[in-house]
């Protein structure tokens, strides 16, 4: 039966597209594809493992982050309050000593005022005893025009004058 | 599909009349079902393609034959139309013999005959197939693109070899994954060629015992040239009862000389009973196209159907023996590469 005998020339035409196929294939064809494959996949399963790692380092930032703006809120709000009793501090210290000023200001004040009071007494003093020497001049002028009236008063005035300068004596 | 199979009988109905009453004389009315399916999972000197009313269609392929007393002769099977040419004649297998002093002898008969033809095209289909995958992978970086077209297509098939190979033989399964890939695409795309009904595919290459008696013995050479030493320790010196020691050897060999004639018979015979079947179901029409119409239309129908389900199985079957070839090899490969 020939089912079942292998035909001669169709086993040499075999032996030798096979081998042939097999050849090409075997050098040519299967290793760059299943070479590539495998690259590939080692490649997904590289990145695969890297975001992984990503991933986890990137929580880590994320919880550091949050941890030192946590912190730096604290650190701001004692800050603001330290900052709001150095002002308290401040507005308190320059009222006193804006107070001590004033009162250094009105004590030099009124000793100036004293001073120049002082001085225009002076003044007014002098003035008067100039004025009132003209005065008495010219009360004496007309008062002297008789002699013996102007001895008795000149007398009286030197009298007058010698008591003033006793007692300031 | 009730509408389907109305249109289905409807037409069966409609070529009733003429084929339902034959003619005395008429060829078809005592057709010889062996034959034509023997003739369609046989192979021939020319591939037959169809008939056009009494004229043949048919690819007429070179014969090649060495013939110890007349030495080379290559013509082509157009020249045997006739039944002879010189002194070559057929045999009743269908092969040329030449008669030398009234008696028959096969000379060395080379010829690219149909089954070689459609060996030489399903080759060159694979060979052109991978060789573009490979091209794509070579000019494309794999990192950044995935694979496109023939390169898609194929990679997946590529690598369910690739991984078993590598699940079944171990760490050096690189040095073998080309061998199954290349044997798994080549039962593959030859038994799927083989269901097509018209040229270029109907050839029965995976149901001949040539085909798949070198496929293997492909397997049996790698497994037995590239076995370790545990492997032939374990083959012909076993750690067993002595009183076993003389029977195991006997039987361990045996059993690795039976494991391709197992893979050759396994392939051969569901492929061959494939076509057998479907071939049968088709001829089921023309049986009964002697029965008159009563029997005639429904059993066409009947026989349509079932056509449908064995091509449809037949194309379950091709997957499933490349598969089952393909992993038995690399199970026997994985044995023999076992390292104690």
């Amino acid at each position: 039966m020939s089912l079942v005998t292998p035909d001669s020339g169709l086993l040499f035409w075999m032996v030798i597209i096979f081998g042939l196929l097999f050849f090409l294939l075997a050098k040519f064809g299967f290793p760059i594809i299943t070479s590539m494959v495998e690259k590939r996949d080692s490649a997904i399963g590289k990145s695969l493992k890297d975001a992984k790692e990503v991933e986890a380092r990137m929580s880590a930032l994320v919880e550091e982050h949050s941890k030192m703006v946590e912190e730096a809120r604290k650190e701001q709000s004692a800050i603001m309050k330290e900052a709001i009793e150095a002002k308290k501090a401040l507005v308190e210290q320059a009222k006193v000593e804006a107070r001590e000023e004033a009162d250094k200001i009105l004590a030099d004040a009124r000793i100036r005022i004293a001073a120049e009071k002082e001085s225009a007494l002076r003044d007014v003093r002098r003035e008067v005893a100039l004025l009132s020497v003209s005065i008495a001049e010219k009360i004496l002028r007309k008062d002297l025009s008789s002699e013996e009236a102007g001895a008795e008063f000149i007398s009286k005035m030197i009298d007058e004058a010698a008591k003033t300068s006793d007692k300031l004596s | 599909m009730k509408r389907l199979l109305l249109i289905l009988l409807a037409f069966l109905v409609g070529f009733l009349p003429s084929s339902a009453q034959p003619q005395e004389g008429e060829a078809s009315a005592d057709i010889d079902i062996p034959s034509v399916i023997f003739s369609h999972i046989g192979d021939s000197y020319e591939w037959h393609i169809t008939d056009i009313g009494e004229k043949s269609i048919a690819i007429h392929l070179p014969v090649i034959l060495y013939s110890k007393t007349s030495g080379w002769h290559i013509f082509s099977s157009k020249k045997m139309e006739e039944g002879q040419y010189g002194d070559f004649v057929f045999n009743e297998d269908g092969k040329i013999v030449e008669m030398v002093d009234g008696a028959q002898v096969r000379p060395f008969d080379i010829s690219i005959t149909k089954n070689v033809f459609s060996l030489m095209l399903s080759s060159l289909l694979i060979l052109i197939i991978f060789l573009l995958c490979a091209r794509w992978y070579k000019h494309h970086d794999v990192l950044s693109e995935s694979p496109t077209g023939i390169a898609a297509l194929m990679e997946p098939l590529v690598m369910m070899v690739h991984n078993m190979a590598k699940e079944n033989i171990g760490e050096d399964y690189r040095r073998y994954s080309p061998y199954l890939c290349t044997a798994f695409f080549f039962i593959l795309f030859n038994n799927f060629i083989g269901i097509i009904p018209f040229f270029p595919g109907g050839a029965n290459l995976t149901g001949n015992i040539a085909i798949t008696m070198v496929l293997a013995l492909c397997t049996f050479f790698t497994v037995n040239l590239t076995g370790t030493k545990h492997y032939y320790k374990e083959m012909l010196n076993p750690d067993v009862p002595v009183f076993l020691k003389p029977i195991m050897p006997v039987i361990e060999v045996f059993s690795a000389l039976m494991k391709p004639v197992s893979l050759t018979i396994r392939l051969f015979a569901n492929m061959l009973a494939g076509h057998i079947m479907i071939l049968s179901m088709v001829c089921i029409i023309f049986v009964m196209a002697k029965m008159g119409p009563a029997i005639f239309g429904p059993m066409s129908v009947v026989s349509v159907l079932f056509g449908l389900f064995l091509d449809l199985l037949e194309c379950l079957v091709a997957f499933i023996q490349a598969y089952v070839f393909t992993m038995l090899s690399s199970i026997y490969i994985g044995i023999a590469r076992e390292k104690g």
